[in-house]
């Protein structure tokens, strides 16, 4: 949505740019278990979007910062320099703080942290390349990581974005939707538990939009849950057929 | 990097479990209904030296947004189309957890969500801001100034901002032939607003949502869901903030309860116009 006109039809004869159906996803792959010195790690690829993310803990934290009562998690989405088409500055920039901060939130509804007493939590998403959902792409890494790392929570959480282009509603943008399109909404989600635990909107939508819009995201969720779910399966596999 | 606040203070668990039962049987600490904001009014031009100023509050939450106007350099994908800043303050005279130093994500967040709100809805006419096509274009900065926090930082911003912004007057210039741009005083012309964005935030107390928490309420409630409307009444932003989930089927609920509240303070925005 940074204005301007796209240089490609985003919606034709139901079909968008790049030949998928409004609920198609790009396709998607998963690898946990990618880095050898954190205690879980998980590389997410959803078409040209890349991110990688390894989680460490529960450990001990730096002094005067802990909870008596439960683990702090500490959380950071950071693109790299070379992840976009010109290149980002390395320090985080307001938007990477922002994302930070809705992506632990997000978290910290499925992590058991009172399992853990000062103790903290970390999980470092970095962004490899940017195609758009990278939020998205960076949670469902994640929780995936967390996960690798056996550290307790009540689901898995995946996430995908709708967004709307050509006033069309359509599944997992890409950059070009993104920048060119009327809206995105980044939806991530405890599927198990049908609870939604990241929900953001940038652009317009009518009341009638944005509910089609939620149940798109959680058709999607679905799909990307299974995956995640089947990624944790093939490490487990391979770890016990050693 | 965002790390669980590990320096708030403790609210107490007789205070938590009042709050909530109180909830569940549809009323609240100050004797307000769920769906219910506390008052609000707008001032306008409370800051002199701004080119559009509103002081807002809602309840004992107060905020001040100024707007300056200054000629400037346009974005290179976006050469015809002026440009828009907001940023936030959590200046520390407003309540004892603010510390003095650069936004911390809280305030981050909060320019974000409300600059969101503003740009997406195309709230102004970005074009109409164009002084010299491609070189010289109007900026518009947007400062919002929490003086007073008693919750609800959200509504309260959104509102003074918009509030501002309407509020504002493009300053008196002459475009000189060297490209520069003279500023010769105090406009009259108001900046391009095509639409107007208010905003109806509700607090998550588990299964229940209260619309404009007070502070007391955002210490136990598990977070919060903005939703931002234009004057058409379609949705404009959303930000989910703070550690809590919603039941995938109560998202719509929470849409329709804030649907429903928001002409409460599209009606406060327009009466501050009309006197």
């Amino acid at each position: 949505m940074s204005g301007g006109k796209s240089p490609v039809p985003l919606f034709k004869d139901g079909k968008r740019h790049d030949g998928r159906g409004p609920m198609d996803l790009r396709p998607i792959e998963m690898k946990v278990g990618v880095l050898n010195n954190a205690n879980g790690s998980a590389w997410v690829k959803f078409g040209r979007t890349e991110v990688i993310a390894a989680a460490y803990g529960p450990r001990e934290p730096p002094k005067f910062m802990s909870l008596p009562d439960r683990a702090l998690l500490r959380c950071r989405y950071h693109m790299a320099p070379f992840s976009t088409d010109e290149r980002k500055n390395p320090a985080p920039s307001r938007r990477e703080i922002e994302l930070s901060k809705v992506i632990r939130e997000a978290l910290e509804t499925v992590v058991l942290t009172h399992l853990f007493p000062r103790t903290v939590i970390d999980v470092f998403v970095e962004v490899i390349q940017a195609d758009g959902g990278t939020r998205t792409a960076a949670i469902t890494a994640a929780s995936l990581a967390l996960a690798d790392a056996g550290i307790p929570m009540k689901d898995l959480v995946a996430g995908i974005a709708v967004g709307k282009v050509d006033g069309h509603l359509v599944l997992d943008i890409d950059q070009i939707e993104d920048n060119y399109g009327e809206a995105d909404m980044p939806v991530a989600g405890a599927v198990n538990l049908d609870k939604v635990v990241l929900l953001q909107l940038n652009g317009s939508l009518t009341p009638e939009e944005f509910n089609k819009a939620m149940y798109m995201a959680w058709e999607g969720i679905k799909k990307v849950y299974a995956l995640q779910k089947k990624a944790l399966e093939e490490k487990l596999r391979k770890e016990v057929n050693l | 990097m965002s790390i669980t606040p590990f320096n708030v203070p403790i609210v107490p668990k007789l205070k938590r479990e009042t709050i909530l039962s109180l909830a569940k049987r549809g009323v609240r600490i100050d004797k307000r209904r769920l769906d219910q904001f506390r008052p609000i009014s707008i001032q306008l031009g409370a800051a002199g030296k701004a080119h559009g100023s509103a002081l807002v509050s809602i309840g004992n939450t107060k905020v001040l947004a100024g707007v300056k106007i200054e000629p400037g350099r346009p974005f290179p994908d976006t050469p015809e189309e002026g440009v828009l800043n907001v940023n936030a303050e959590l200046v520390p005279l407003a309540s004892p957890e603010f510390e003095p130093g650069p936004p911390d994500e809280n305030a981050i967040e909060l320019a974000r969500v409300v600059d969101r709100a503003l740009r997406e809805s195309h709230a102004i006419d970005m074009s109409e801001l164009v002084l010299i096509p491609g070189e010289k274009v109007w900026v518009v900065w947007v400062d919002i100034y929490v003086l007073d926090h008693d919750g609800n930082l959200f509504d309260a911003s959104m509102l003074a901002a918009m509030a501002a912004l309407m509020d504002a007057k493009i300053p008196n210039h002459q475009v000189l032939e060297d490209g520069s741009v003279e500023i010769l005083g105090p406009g009259v012309e108001p900046l391009p607003i095509r639409k107007k964005v208010v905003s109806v935030t509700l607090g998550i107390l588990g299964d229940t949502f209260i619309v404009d928490p007070s502070l007391e309420e955002e210490a136990v409630a598990d977070g919060k869901i903005f939703f931002a409307f234009d004057d058409s009444g379609n949705i404009v932003g959303i930000q989910k903030s703070g550690p809590a989930w919603l039941d995938f089927k109560k998202v719509s609920v929470a849409m329709e309860i804030a649907r429903n509240r928001y002409h409460n303070v599209l009606a406060a925005l327009n009466k501050a116009f009309q006197s």
